[in-house]
């Protein structure tokens, strides 16, 4: 009621009706076509293998099963180690961005600093020309020589501008007199920074802190690029081997079988198992997924404002 | 007071800001080793590259890199289909954001709105390598959920993988599919922005809801949608390598038709270790990003000085 108020009208016309339908129907299915390829991953997960080598994929489960998770965690140590390396590379990854691109914008959101410009743009310009994938696959693999070295997939994602550019709205909206403040009572730059500054932008913090997470989490990238040694995987580069090379998997997981009955990599699901698989794999970013999106909401509207 | 200037002043300077460069110096080192440092590299896409010498001991070899690129036929075929992938998905993420942002704010029911707009956003946490997992669960051959759905309705079954006329359409469901939720964000603030009191006014008038949307609504997010179609074109030769890589992976059958710039860059590094050649696609890739971003930029400046990134 109140809302039909607001444009000032009593009651619901024909036109707001349809509209209402409209709405409601696009949104609806927009929504729903979102969630179902979820669903089916979910659903084939938990199906028999017999069922989907007959029927195919489904929305729901058909003759429900547990036998792929049991198969994928007949070698639970692989899928630990992924989880392990991930979650590794995301903590250490985004404390030490973050500490990077917080330090960088609160230099360059200081109007007393007059070489801010040219350092804006010495860090700007590397997002308008770039040497290509070749030059940078040489220089991480035989310059600095990080060749199966968990550096070759922390690095290359420590430091971005469009994170930096975020930050450095958040700082510039700061109120100047707050640093002045700070300068008179004799703080110096880092003590400002870290007792001042940072935690009066935990927003920001928190949401240039989840955009780095991200990038890191669902990194397959430098990983298919630079490690080659299975143990070193992260989660989403070992989804990816196993999935492509369902097989080789198969097997593994067939010859490190605790129970003591033979089995053979034959009997084991194939399709059924990337699906349990995924969800092992995706499960906790999408459980942890309605705590984080306000701060994401918040990150999309700030780095559209110019920094 | 004078200013003061010269190598004198630059070093009085260097000292009264030695706390802030300190404080850049991370930054700084990791940009010109990550950023700059490779752009010297870009000298290989004119060398004959030997391991033995890296990068500056390798013969020259002219131009025969790129000769060989454009002769081939594959600089024409994957810079056509990165432009036209690109074109293809601004254009529909455009309409289709712009149409979620408007429509979500046109539900009343709080709770839908936000379930709703949650499920939108959903397919944006996730890797592309999930995405292709899902690709397969619904496109595979065999045990593909859409083929299941054909066959139920009395059609053939139709092996994705194998067709490449299809893929412009996968490729586009999926880029929308993931992106949707997020791009809607900026549109739903915009829409947010607007002064209500406009649609008072409009009411008063006898303006019906149709009329609003179309007269109010869409005219004053114009300006966003403008500043946001050019950023995309700035980004109009790079082809999203996640994507492509995750639902075509090596399937050479399809490469008439998903090839990009960005593939074909990897697989002539990896594949082939062609450095040379590699390079020169590399190079011509970032030569032509270069030059659009510049234009697009300036586009940005001249419809609203504002935006421009520099």
């Amino acid at each position: 009621m109140a809302e039909t108020i607001k444009y000032g009208k009593v009651k619901m016309g024909k036109d707001q009706i349809l509209l209402n339908i409209l709405a409601y129907t696009f949104c609806g299915v927009v929504a729903l076509f979102c969630l179902v390829p979820f669903i089916m991953v979910v659903s084939g997960s938990f199906s028999s293998e017999e069922a989907i080598t007959h029927n195919g994929f489904s929305i729901l489960p058909q003759d429900f099963s547990l036998e792929a998770y049991k198969t994928v965690f007949k070698e639970p140590m692989v899928v630990v180690r992924a989880y392990a390396t991930t979650i590794g590379l995301t903590a250490v990854g985004t404390t030490l961005g973050l500490l990077l691109q917080t330090m960088t914008a609160y230099v360059l959101s200081r109007k007393d600093f007059e070489w801010r410009n040219f350092f804006s743009f010495f860090f700007y310009f590397t997002t308008l020309f770039s040497g290509g994938l070749v030059p940078y696959y040489i220089l991480i693999t035989q310059t600095l020589n990080l060749k199966d070295n968990y550096l070759a997939m922390l690095l290359p994602l420590l430091f971005s501008v469009y994170n930096l550019l975020i930050m450095k709205s958040y700082i510039t909206a700061l109120p100047e007199s707050l640093i002045d403040a700070a300068k008179i009572d004799g703080c110096g730059e880092f003590m400002t920074l870290f007792r001042i500054v940072m935690p009066l932008i935990k927003p920001a913090l928190a949401t240039v802190g989840l955009f780095i997470a991200l990038a890191y989490w669902n990194d397959w990238y430098n990983a298919m690029l630079y490690i080659s040694e299975e143990e070193m995987y992260p989660l989403q580069y070992f989804l990816y081997e196993k999935v492509n090379n369902i097989e080789a998997y198969k097997k593994l997981l067939a010859n490190n079988a605790i129970s003591s009955s033979v089995v053979s990599s034959m009997s084991l699901p194939s399709q059924t198992l990337k699906m349990a698989l995924t969800v092992v794999v995706t499960g906790p970013i999408v459980l942890a997924y309605p705590l984080v999106q306000k701060y994401f909401v918040q990150g999309i509207t700030i780095g559209a404002v110019k920094g | 007071m004078k200013k003061k200037s010269g190598i004198r002043g630059f070093f009085k300077k260097l000292y009264k800001y030695r706390i802030f460069l300190l404080m850049l110096m991370p930054a700084i080192i990791y940009t010109l080793v990550f950023a700059y440092y490779p752009m010297t590299g870009i000298v290989l896409a004119f060398k004959k590259y030997k391991y033995a010498g890296g990068i500056w001991g390798s013969p020259w070899n002219g131009l025969n890199n790129f000769k060989f690129f454009f002769q081939s036929g594959q600089a024409g075929l994957v810079t056509r289909n990165t432009v036209l992938y690109n074109v293809l998905f601004i254009i529909v993420n455009t309409v289709l954001q712009i149409a979620v942002a408007v429509f979500l704010t046109e539900i009343k029911n709080k709770s839908f709105r936000k379930i709703s707009q949650s499920l939108m956003f959903l397919p944006y946490f996730i890797s592309w390598v999930i995405v292709g997992v899902m690709a397969f669960n619904i496109l595979s051959a065999d045990y593909g959920f859409m083929n299941r759905l054909i066959e139920s309705l009395g059609g053939e079954r139709i092996s994705f993988y194998t067709t490449p006329k299809i893929w412009p359409l996968i490729l586009t469901f999926f880029n929308v599919w993931k992106g949707i939720g997020y791009g809607s964000v900026m549109y739903l603030a915009a829409i947010m922005g607007i002064d209500t009191s406009m649609y008072e006014a409009a009411a008063i008038d006898g303006a019906n809801v149709f009329q609003r949307i179309f007269k109010i609504t869409i005219p004053s997010i114009m300006p966003t949608t403008i500043i946001l179609f050019l950023m995309s074109i700035g980004g109009i030769f790079k082809g999203n390598f996640d994507m492509f890589y995750n639902l075509i992976g090596n399937n050479g059958l399809l490469y008439n038709y998903t090839d990009v710039i960005d593939t074909l860059t990897f697989r002539a590094l990896i594949t082939n270790s062609d450095y040379g050649m590699s390079a020169a696609i590399g190079l011509f890739q970032s030569v032509l990003c270069f030059i659009t971003v510049l234009v697009a930029n300036k586009l940005v400046g001249l419809y609203d000085k504002d935006y421009t990134l520099f």
